[in-house]
This record gives C-alpha cells, structure tokens and sequence, in this order.
C-alpha cells in the first residue's frame, strides 16, 4: 500500500503550478482577455490552481499557429513523426507517477487506474500510432496497360478536437496520437472540468513537438469550444461527449462541410447466461468481478456495463454473490493505491447521479446497494462521493436507459437468448456490450446481434490499442484505438496518370 | 415579490398536461442570461460526460428537426410585461424514454457542460424527476417479473441498504 502526498504538500509527486496559461505556437500564452478559473480537485471539493478562460480570440491565435505549422508538419516522413511519437511515449513511461498523480488530482479518479490504465496506456497509445503510421501504405490499381490511378494517404490540416473529462489525458491521446501520425495540426480544448492534467503532459513533451503543432486553449465549451468546432479554419472536428453537444458539432460541422467524428456515450448491456454460473470456479469469479466493473471509474465511462442482464434460473444467485462484492468495493482517498473507487469528477455530477437515484426509487426500481451519497470524513467531506448502488427493476425504466455516468447499476432478468438481445438492444445506445457464457456459439451469436461498436466477451472494460473503438446508433460516427482512426484523419489524393503518347481522340 | 416557479404551456398535440417546470432559482437564472443572450432556448441531452442535462442555447443556434419533440414553452417574463418565451426539446428517441416524466429544471453548482450558456456561471442547470400522474409507464407486474423473488417481496425492498 502506498498513499501518494496530496499535491500542494511536502513530498508530492507533482507540483502544480498556481496558475496556467495556454498553450499556443510551442509557449505558454496568457489568454487575450486575461481571464481565468479556478480548478477544483473532486478529491476535496477545494481549488488548486488556475486556468486560462479562453476565448474566440485566444482560439484565433492557436489556429494561426496550428496553421503555421501545419505544411512543414504535414511534409515530414512517417518515420520522423513516428520517432516523435515514440519519444513522447517513453516520456510518459518514464513519468508514470507523477502523471498519475497529477490525472488522479484533476479527476478524482483512484491512482490505481491512473498508474496502471490511464498513463500506461496513453504511452503505449502513442506507440501503437507510431507504428501504424510507418505500416500505412498508399494504393494505386493498373486500370489498364498505360493507366495507372495512385492513391496516397495526406493530412487534412489543421484539426479541433474537444476532450471529456473522464480519462483527460488518455482521451486526448485517442486522438492526439492518430492525429499527428496522419501529420496534422491540432488545437485541443479539454474539458473545463479537468484542464490541468494535460498541461502537465505538455509541459514534459511541448519541446519534442515542433512549435504549433499541438496547441491547448483551456475555457467553457460556449466560449471557447464553440469558436473552435464552428470555426472556417479547421478541416475536421472531433469530440466526445453527449448527444445534444454532439448534433450542435455536427450542425458546426455541416456549415463548413467538414467531417467529424463524435462519441457519444452509451448504456451498455452486461449479459450474464446461465451457464456462467455453472461451477464455481475461476471463470465465475472473473464473471462476478465483470458484473462489479459498473464501479470501474465510478462509473465514468462511456462503455460503463450499467445494465446487467441476468438469464432467470441464476438471477437470484448470481446477483446476491455480486452485491456482495460489490458491497466490499474500497471507496476512499483516491492517491491511496488500495483505494479502489474514488469521487466522481465534479458537484454537478454528483447532483445528477443523485437525481437518477432518486427517480430510480420513484419509477419502483428496487435498491439492492447503496444509493447514498458517500461522507469518507477528514478532508475527503468536501469531495464528491457516492456509494456503489445496484438497483433491480425493468429495462423500459429511466435507469435503465439513460447514461447515468456513476457508479450506479441497474440490474433486471432474461429469459432466454432472443429475450437477452432484444434487451439488450432496447437502447438509444450502441457503444460497449459484455456477454458471458461458457458456450463459444452462444457467446458469439450474441457478440454479433448485439448492435454496439464494442463487444466484449468473456471479459470487460479493457482498452488495448489496436482494438476499433466506436459507436452504432445514437453513441455516434467514427472508429478510435485502431489503424481506422487514421482515416479520419487523413484526406485521399488520387492521381490519374496516363503513361500513353496516343490522344484520347474527342477532339 | 419573490421569483414564482413557471410551468410550460402544453405544447404536444393531444395533451392536456404540462409536463415540465422552472424552479425559482433557474427562473433568476434564465432571466439574468436573457439579458445578456437574448433569446433561449433547451434542448435535452443524453448520454455521457455531461449528458442527461438540459443544455441552454442561443435560440435558433441548435436546429431541431422532426426528429425533435417540444415538451413545452416557458414564458421567462414577468406579469404585464411582453412575454420572453423559452421552448423546451428533447430528442423523440430520447422522449420515448422519458415521457411518462415530468420534469424539474434546478440549478446546481457546477462546472462546465457541452456549450450550455449558464456554465460560465459556475452552475448547471439539472432535472428532477417526478412520475406523470396521468401516465402508467409500465405496469407493476412487468418490474416483479424481471426481478428476483426475494426483491420482489415489499419487505424485503425496504429492507436492502446495507
């Protein structure tokens, strides 16, 4: 076990700086209006530094500089941006700690992940794109003996990307890393939630990039965010977030006909077969942590599995082990690393959790945990805590179908396979799915019918790089974590060339 | 006088009820942002980060389509002066969901949220729910059947906390 010093205090693996500025041409630059907020760490409700408030103008100057950079950028070999991007990663490697720490105090989130999934996998989401990048081929078809079309990979430009505040630097590595391997200029805005952490990241890697090939504009999505996604001078916008966000970016979108790529959450089904609980082995076991994993975050993720579906004959059985389980979560000081739920990231959400349990009861959903707002004393009473609460009830229910981004599960029965996908697929949503069996062919059936970007199977809540990412229906357009990702990145250049001395003979 | 609390006109053909309120702190809220935005309006949100809460537009800045129901139309203004109206949308997908609902906007501390216009403020609008009381959203025996025996016995939902 080890506590990790609270920032601010003797021995703390990061030093925050008081006040932050932003990041724009490869220097610290104070926003135009000299304006700034305060970041409060959800770990004590309490702020801890400030941030520029950036506006149209401060935009303007990011994409002037995004823009300056862009063509020398965009004209390096995809070994030289690879080699950029490997360093970075041995830089995040090399500092996992004190990112994790810095991750953990912007977010709330327990160090644990931070250490072991957020930062790691950040690093290793760098390389996965370095690599991609050099194993990227272009195309070209002999369309006949003297004709031969040619089509080559170029970056779009300048590109926006907008990041959540649930994992803020793995988020924006998503797409920073296809981004700049695919040789385009970003101007990112993170979440006004947790604008720190990666400003802490730029200060390690700001002089690996060249100047104005990354630039931060931190502030509020109306002042800053939507300069940016309405902004003329981007040619692609990426955001992820929620659904009304979502279609206002891609109306920004429209008006400049650019492409975007969104991300919009989901109300992932967890299905549980009967045969799950066959025998009491290792295999129940990781099917019983695969139910608990709606805590993972404290629920903050996008592929939360926050409906689980369990078939009858074992519904009762299996659901009283996993409230038992659940019930010995470690919620508590997230720098410890046995902590293993810490605060929800800010007081809206924890308001809005609150309300979801609330209207959970009212609807007759049946509370088989928690459902309480977590007082973990000391200088934690001011964070924003709540307790891992599992719910019974039916799947046309709010809590069953609305994205409740806490650590809040809403649990009902199947009958059998066709029960257990309609279910499942009784959403708006179609980001992440889980499905257990002990049958390869029923699991794979179900894998295939259910309509999400992301099944897992036999297993939750992992991340590799590689694997596609991305949503079905409302959870929105565009594939992250993958080669694919570049595509959204890239413009195709077609060249039509002719190697005949004959004229074509119209004329 | 103090703020009152301001129900939506009926604004879904057929119906008779409204189906969502103004508390008067976001009234005071809605009012001050007029002044400085002009004309608003909400459209509900959903899913992830900063979902499932009201997000306050410039009115016409986000285009809805039939794709979108108008649950109601607030009037922000005080008696004898010209009225300030305020629609409320909400995706249809989304509605079919929630319309057995009637919905509360509060406001709450809070930072930041999509584009929402309050958040600069350092608070965020946020819905309380109740249960329409003219709408059965589902019938009782349809929650006892998909749960367990034993939760499914009064008692022993009262009982659950732990």
């Amino acid at each position: 076990m080890t506590v990790y010093a609270a920032p601010g205090t003797p021995g703390s693996k990061v030093t925050f700086k008081s006040r932050y500025e932003n990041w724009i041409g490869g220097e610290w630059v104070a926003p135009v209006k000299g304006q700034y907020f305060e970041d409060i760490t959800p770990v004590t409700g309490k702020p801890f530094a400030e941030v520029a408030r950036g506006t149209a103008e401060d935009i303007d100057l990011a994409l002037d500089a995004a823009h300056k950079a862009a063509p020398a950028w965009g004209k390096t070999s995809p070994a030289e941006r690879a080699a950029v991007l490997n360093k970075i990663a041995d830089i995040i490697d090399a500092n996992v700690e004190m990112l994790a720490v810095a991750e953990t105090w912007d977010n709330g989130k327990a160090v644990r992940e931070t250490i072991n999934a957020d930062i790691p996998l950040a690093a290793d989401h760098f390389r996965y794109f370095a690599s991609a990048i050099r194993a990227q081929d272009g195309d070209h078809a002999q369309l006949d003996g003297d004709t031969v079309s040619y089509q080559f990979h170029e970056p779009l430009g300048v590109v926006g990307q907008i990041i959540p505040w649930n994992f803020p630097i793995l988020m924006a590595v998503w797409k920073l890393a296809p981004a700049l391997a695919a040789g385009n200029a970003v101007v990112l805005k993170p979440a006004e939630q947790t604008p720190v952490s990666i400003l802490v990241l730029m200060e390690l890697i700001g002089d690996i990039l060249p100047p104005g090939v990354v630039n931060i504009v931190n502030g509020f999505g109306l002042e800053a965010g939507k300069p940016l996604a309405s902004s003329n001078r981007i040619r692609k916008i990426a955001f992820t977030g929620e659904t009304t966000t979502g279609r206002l970016i891609l109306q920004y979108a429209s008006a400049n006909i650019i492409p975007s790529t969104v991300e919009l959450g989901g109300k992932s089904p967890n299905i549980f077969f009967s045969d799950v609980a066959q025998e009491k082995d290792a295999f129940y076991d990781k099917a019983q942590e695969g139910f608990v994993l709606f805590a993972f975050n404290q629920g903050e993720v996008c592929t939360a599995p926050s409906r689980a579906l369990l078939q009858k004959p074992i519904y009762d059985s299996f659901l009283a082990d996993a409230v038992i389980r659940a019930k010995k979560i470690i919620q508590g000081n997230p720098l410890d690393t046995d902590t293993q739920m810490g605060a929800q990231a800010s007081n809206d959400q924890l308001e809005k959790i609150l309300s979801y349990i609330d209207i959970g009861t009212k609807e007759g959903a049946i509370l088989a945990l928690g459902g309480e707002r977590a007082d973990l004393g000391g200088d934690l009473t001011g964070g924003y805590y709540v307790q891992p609460t599992i719910f019974e009830g039916h799947n046309k229910m709010r809590l069953f179908q609305e994205e409740i981004f806490g650590p809040v599960l809403a649990v009902t029965s199947f009958i059998d396979y066709d029960d257990a996908i309609s279910i499942a697929n009784d959403t708006i949503y179609g980001l992440g799915a889980g499905v257990w069996s002990r049958n390869g062919n029923v699991a794979y059936r179900a894998g295939r019918d259910i309509q999400a970007g992301r099944v897992w199977v036999n297993n939750y809540h992992a991340y590799p790089a590689g694997a596609a990412f991305g949503g079905y229906k409302s959870s929105g357009i565009g594939r992250e974590n993958n080669k694919l990702a570049l595509g959204h990145y890239q413009q195709t250049k077609n060249l039509l060339v002719s190697y005949s001395e004959n004229k074509l003979g119209f004329f | 006088m103090p703020t009152p609390t301001i129900t939506a006109s009926v604004t879904i053909a057929g119906e008779t009820v409204p189906r969502v309120e103004l508390t008067p702190v976001a009234v005071d809220l809605l009012r001050n942002l007029w002044e400085e935005h002009g004309p608003l309006m909400f459209h509900q949100s959903g899913g992830c980060c900063d979902g499932s809460s009201p997000m306050l537009f410039m009115a016409g800045e986000f285009i809805t389509s039939d794709q979108d129901v108008r649950l109601g139309q607030f009037d922000l203004a005080p008696a004898d002066e010209p009225s300030q109206p305020l629609d409320f949308w909400m995706s249809a997908e989304q509605f079919s969901y929630w319309s057995h609902t009637f919905l509360t906007v509060d406001v709450v501390p809070g930072r930041g949220s999509g584009f929402s216009a309050e958040a600069p403020r350092g608070v965020r609008f946020l819905i309380r729910s109740e249960l329409m009381t003219v709408i059965t959203p589902f019938a009782a025996a349809a929650v006892t059947d998909r749960v367990g025996a034993a939760a499914a016995a009064p008692p022993a939902a009262a009982a659950a906390p732990s």
